[in-house]
């Protein structure tokens, strides 16, 4: 009957000639999952410049102070970018809607960018300290949703891979923005400087993979994109450079400045992976009907035990939706 | 901003409009749609939608493939293969064409099973959800609740960010590429404020589009369901007319004769906005353990 039988011989289903039931999303590569990056490096980077002004660590201020505020910066430009109408960038101000996290997530970058460049500016020219200081803090502030807040745009869509990840994918984006951060400063910063950048990146590395982990692991067959084809090998990358990173700076992060420059970068490189990978496997699963039919199918059929399994012509049809 | 799923009876009230006119919306009775796409051509004729290419595609009669940001209107094609069981006996004719004369049934068939084809034909559109996800989303306020209770892209505003596309659960709006912004149908806004009918309706010459207001139409297609299974046509079931679904129900709601999936259409759809505060709560608590792992990594002995 479904012309897709043969081809997902372990979920047979209907579909209309094997056509998606849900549209792909038109976001370009590799500008949305750049700036899902970019937002997690540049949010994370705002807490690591705040922590370093507190503990007097100048070296891993500055790459953290110009992490945040290059970050932001070009994520916004990644972001406009991918705008049908990049003129009308300014709309997104227009109004603040809490039900779309993308509104609120421009009243978050809005403010995150001016604040974390007029920190780093303040701090390459030596004006203004108090100002600068102050936006420093408030981009603090706002740095962890600037990292986390993609992850609730994704998962607020019909997308089965991104939206059945909705508790964990916060934290994978979160923890991909930490290693982002703490590898970046690593690679840039002396190590007599770089502990709290190495434990910043170590952390987290954990709290990504334990989260990927977690997200995977309760899934279903919705999480088969994140194993499978394109984004199941982009998936294993990630979390391969991450696990090497993590590992080498545990062993010789503190000792050898090689070292810590390798494993940021792996680190850095780890956190562009897992967004590409995340973006790819929700491409993926809008793609296959498969995702959409069967576990609404599932549901449906729960739900309604007395007409699932056989339904051909002449038997009783399946309710006539709850009258 | 109004609730967010569940039964939602004055959509348009919950919307802001104080005093507005009764919800209005789209029956399409499958059961007598006849493929002609008079629907689809009426639609981009009023609506001046362009056009989205020529391919062939092979999906029997189907050439437009699915809805689309130029395409509000989709008639779907399906050719089954009629199972020959003693119960085939029991279905009704109804009129639908196929090969043979009219009236003809499984005993025209000299080869078994050559001819044995049960044709499916539905006109699909923008469902005008009662809670309308693309509407959610928009970050922009491009999307709004019309005084109808339909839903419509104010295309002066759309800046293109894409956001409706992935949250229609029912794959309906898109993205128009050399455009920029997203497109659906409007349930013809600017004929409803005429007080007439949309184009599709109109032009439909057997009535499976049926336009008017929802309540009346929710009646209307009971009465329909009723008919066709007093007549034994056991298959036939409403889709989207049901206030308490996973979208609070659709304000274009259809009669199908199978599963909604064998037609394209999601089985149970809900609106991806129903677990907005388990999203926010997560993306708060992934912010705050950024924050104290931040904080953490200055906490410990300085190297």
């Amino acid at each position: 009957m479904s012309p897709r039988e043969e081809v997902v011989p372990e979920a047979e289903f209907a579909s209309y000639y094997g056509r998606p039931v849900i549209k792909q999303p038109t976001w370009k590569t590799p500008d949305i999952p750049m700036y899902f990056f970019l937002g997690g490096l540049a949010g994370a980077s705002a807490v690591l410049a705040e922590g370093a002004a507190v503990s007097g660590l100048p070296r891993l201020e500055r790459i953290a102070r110009l992490t945040a505020a290059g970050g932001a910066a070009a994520g916004t430009v990644a972001l406009v970018h991918d705008l049908g109408r990049p003129a009308r960038f300014l709309n997104m101000l227009r109004v603040l809607r809490p039900t779309s996290p993308l509104s609120v997530g421009s009243f978050i970058l809005a403010p995150f960018g001016t604040l974390s460049g007029i920190a780093a500016a303040s701090h390459l020219t030596g004006r203004l300290p108090r100002i600068g200081r102050i936006a420093g803090v408030g981009a603090a502030a706002l740095g962890p949703p600037l990292a986390t807040y993609t992850a609730g745009l994704i998962a607020d869509t019909a997308v089965p891979a991104w939206h059945e990840g909705h508790r964990e994918l916060p934290f994978v984006f979160g923890g991909s923005g930490a290693a982002a951060a703490g590898g970046l400063a690593m690679i840039f910063t002396p190590l007599d400087q770089a502990g709290p950048a190495r434990r910043t990146a170590l952390a987290g590395a954990v709290l990504e993979l334990a989260a990927t982990e977690t997200m995977q692991r309760h899934m279903g067959m919705v999480g088969e994109p994140y194993r499978q084809g394109r984004s199941g090998r982009l998936m294993k990358l990630a979390r391969e450079l991450t696990v090497a990173a993590a590992g080498a700076t545990l062993l010789l992060g503190s000792r050898s400045r090689a070292v810590s420059v390798l494993a940021g970068a792996a680190s850095v490189a780890g956190s562009v992976v897992t967004r590409f990978g995340v973006f790819e496997a929700g491409l993926a699963s809008a793609r296959d009907p498969k995702y959409t039919v069967v576990p609404q199918r599932r549901r449906l059929d729960s739900r309604e035990p007395a007409t699932a399994g056989t339904r051909v012509s002449g038997t009783p049809a399946p309710g006539t939706n709850g009258m | 901003m109004g609730r967010l799923f569940g039964r939602l009876d004055d959509v348009t009230g919950d919307a802001g409009y104080d005093d507005h006119p009764p919800r209005m919306g789209f029956f399409t009775d499958t059961s007598v749609c006849i493929g002609c796409k008079a629907c689809e051509v009426a639609c981009k004729e009023w609506n001046s939608v362009p056009d989205d290419g020529y391919l062939l595609t092979g999906m029997s009669y189907d050439n437009t493939e699915s809805l689309g940001a130029s395409t509000w209107r989709h008639v779907a094609f399906i050719e089954k293969p009629t199972v020959s069981t003693s119960s085939a006996e029991a279905t009704v004719d109804l009129g639908m064409p196929g090969h043979g004369p009219p009236g003809g049934s499984n005993d025209q068939t000299t080869e078994p099973g050559a001819n044995d084809v049960r044709w499916l034909m539905s006109s699909d559109v923008c469902k005008h959800c009662t809670h309308a996800a693309c509407l959610d989303v928009c970050p922009t306020g491009s999307l709004f609740r019309t005084e109808f209770g339909t839903v419509v892209v104010q295309e002066d505003i759309c800046n293109g960010c894409g956001y409706c596309v992935p949250a229609c659960p029912y794959g309906v709006i898109d993205v128009r590429e050399e455009d920029g912004r997203a497109f659906k149908c409007t349930l013809c806004y600017d004929r409803l404020k005429e007080g007439q009918t949309p184009a599709c309706a109109q032009a439909c010459p057997t009535e499976s589009i049926q336009f008017g207001e929802l309540s009346e139409l929710r009646q209307r297609a009971d009465n329909r369901l009723a008919e066709l299974h007093g007549q034994g046509v056991d298959v036939a079931r409403l889709y989207g007319r049901d206030p308490e679904d996973g979208v609070g129900g659709d304000g274009a709601f259809f009669l199908l004769l199978d599963e909604p999936e064998v037609y394209g259409l999601p089985p149970d759809p809900v609106v991806t906005t129903q677990d907005l505060g388990s999203i926010w709560k997560s993306v708060g608590a992934g912010a705050a353990a950024v924050a104290a792992l931040g904080m953490a990594a200055f906490a410990g002995r300085r190297r």
